[in-house]
């Protein structure tokens, strides 16, 4: 689908929603809303090349980059960092916590790589164990027991490839961590800050909204794998990433975020203040527009909207 | 997800044997219709090979019991894809080789005489990658199991999401696990069979959320394949890593069942949750 298409698809979204005005309530001229937001960001965005796509992935994975703790650093206050999954370990590759963000009490799940070597491989680049993830889901578990909004970032190449992640259930853990998130009451945002990498970003991006910064990436498998496996060779990543299009414009055309968050000139690595003063403010008001909504009627259209996801046809 | 559709080529490559009927366990060679009626058993060691969606549902479902159901489901082309050649050549290709319009074959049949909603993968059709038609047709099979009020049985073999439908099949993830999340809300049952192979995206969503989860004797089920594991981290890999029993070792699997008991057990689990007394 072409982005035309994908306008042309909005567009007539817009116009149905229009003319349901007289039988909807406050969600549906949110829905437009939104809607109209997204068709004016569509409108704004560049249609992007191959190149371009290839520097996204490049600023996305810059090792200068601005990771969840830098953030939590600068948008929450009274920040108290929580540890171990309670069954087994604590996995440094995923951070929790709880904090205020502006004014509020939220539950913050996010994905850290480390900025050094010793610290990137303490934080074992950002990729968990199914230890990270069950810390992740016990976090949410309690936030969804004192009614507080849960928040993630997600920075991951992907979940862990190793003998142990698997002996111990990665699979499995990330099938009930996407689970959890689905039977959540408490309304949750989640944001994409660098690499969103296949199912170990997933499983904490089920949400009920999704951000996306501006030069993020989401993926089903990192450009190197998709090249060693279709192209036989991971030295064809570029081409691969300009295949399947990870970049934040087009996933933001396929439905997939509701909004783009913009970055300082040049990248988040430019400016961490900044970096996070966007997101801090794309977060407020994604989270102030759904935080009085009812925790079923929110979970119901958390559901429904993945439910509405992919594209295919009836044969002709 | 890192599980190439390419495998079964790989596999052949990494065997030296090309003859799909030639027993990779044991080296018997059988005629197609030897391993037919034997349920594609190895006769010889009890090696499970791979089995066709068609002949699967045939040795589930009782005669003449099953309907299909979004059998006119095809994949679009939503990126305009293209690797080494075009998506909607592969997806062709795959049709006219497979007969399928898609990994996934649904519908509704009878098991034992108990109702249940059937969802059957098949490795044959692009390495049973999941992209939107697969994530659509699983989340209508939990809504006709919800709305009948009868369990949905899913068996699976799946390389993981489908690459060429990029981010979209990545979010046939959280859509397969809401689409369950709702038949267990509306108070449905789910038993899962991991066939070789549950890999990947498969795996890290709805196959892996059973009420009760069996597998194959001998399947592969891991988020990551061996090989990747190998190549990535160096590691020593036991001997059964990933596989089956391996899996029942470490608790995330409820039973290896080989195929003759198959239908017989899920006939008792159909028994047990059907709430008559």
């Amino acid at each position: 689908m072409t982005a035309e298409d994908q306008l042309l698809k909005l567009r007539e979204r817009v116009a149905r929603l229009r003319s349901l005005s007289l039988l909807g309530g406050a969600s549906v001229s949110r829905d437009l809303e939104r809607f109209q937001k997204q068709i004016e960001q569509l409108e704004a965005a560049p249609t992007l090349t191959g190149e371009q796509i290839w520097h996204s992935v490049e600023l996305a994975r810059h090792e200068s980059r601005p990771y969840t703790l830098d953030y939590v650093e600068r948008i929450v206050d009274d920040w108290v960092e929580l540890h171990g999954d309670r069954n087994r370990a604590d996995d440094p590759a995923i951070v929790a916590g709880l904090g205020r963000f502006n004014g509020r009490t939220v539950a913050l799940v996010g994905h850290q790589k480390g900025r050094d070597i010793k610290e990137r491989k303490y934080r074992n680049f950002g990729m968990a164990h199914p230890e990270g993830y069950r810390k992740a889901m016990r976090i949410m578990r309690l936030a969804d027991r004192h009614r507080f909004p849960v928040l993630t970032l997600i920075d991951t190449p992907g979940a862990w490839p190793g003998v142990a992640a698997e002996q111990h259930g990665q699979g499995g853990t990330l099938a009930r961590s996407h689970a959890l998130m689905a039977q959540l009451t408490v309304p949750i945002v989640s944001c994409i800050i660098g690499e969103g990498g296949s199912g170990g970003a997933s499983a904490i991006g089920l949400a009920d909204r999704v951000l996306m910064q501006e030069n993020a990436i989401y993926s089903v498998i990192t450009p190197e794998g998709c090249a060693a496996i279709l192209w036989r060779d991971a030295g064809q990543a570029q081409k691969a990433a300009a295949a399947f299009k990870p970049d934040a414009a087009h996933c933001l055309e396929l439905g997939i975020v509701d909004a783009i968050v913009p970055e300082p000139p040049g990248g988040a690595q430019n400016d961490f203040d900044e970096a996070a003063q966007l997101l801090a403010e794309s977060i407020e008001q994604e989270l102030s527009e759904i935080e009085d909504e009812p925790g079923t009627a929110l979970r119901r259209q958390r559901r429904a909207k993945f439910r509405s996801m992919g594209v295919f046809a009836p044969v002709v | 997800m890192d599980v190439s559709i390419e495998r079964k080529d790989e596999a052949r490559v990494d065997d030296g044997r090309r003859d799909p009927n030639t027993c990779p366990s044991c080296g018997s060679h059988y005629r197609d219709d030897e391993l037919e009626a034997s349920l594609r058993i190895c006769p010889q060691c009890g090696h499970h090979f791979p089995m066709r969606v068609r002949e699967r549902i045939d040795s589930l479902a009782d005669p003449d019991t099953f309907e299909e159901e979004a059998a006119d489901l095809r994949s679009s082309d939503p990126l305009d894809f293209f690797d080494l050649r075009p998506y909607r050549e592969r997806l062709a290709e795959a049709e006219l080789e497979t007969g399928l319009g898609e990994a996934m074959v649904i519908g509704s049949a009878l098991l034992d005489g108990h109702p249940c909603e059937l969802t059957v993968m098949d490795f044959a059709f692009m390495g049973g990658s999941m992209g939107s038609v697969v994530g659509e047709k699983f989340s209508r099979a939990c809504e006709s199991a919800a709305e009948r009020s009868v369990p949905l049985i899913s068996v699976t073999a799946s390389g993981g999401a489908r690459m060429q439908e990029g981010i979209l099949s990545l979010m046939q993830l959280p859509k397969t696990v809401s689409a369950v999340e709702d038949l267990y809300d509306a108070g449905g049952a789910m038993f899962s069979v991991m066939a070789h192979p549950t890999t990947a995206g498969v795996l890290a969503s709805f196959a892996s959320l059973g009420d009760v989860i069996v597998a194959e004797p001998g399947a592969l089920l891991a988020f990551t394949g061996p090989r990747v594991v190998q190549q990535t981290t160096k590691e020593r890999l036991p001997d059964d890593f990933g596989l089956a029993e391996s899996n029942l070792r470490f608790g995330h699997v409820d039973a290896i069942v080989p195929r003759p008991e198959l239908k017989p057990y899920l006939g008792r689990l159909l028994r047990l949750f059907s709430h008559d007394r």
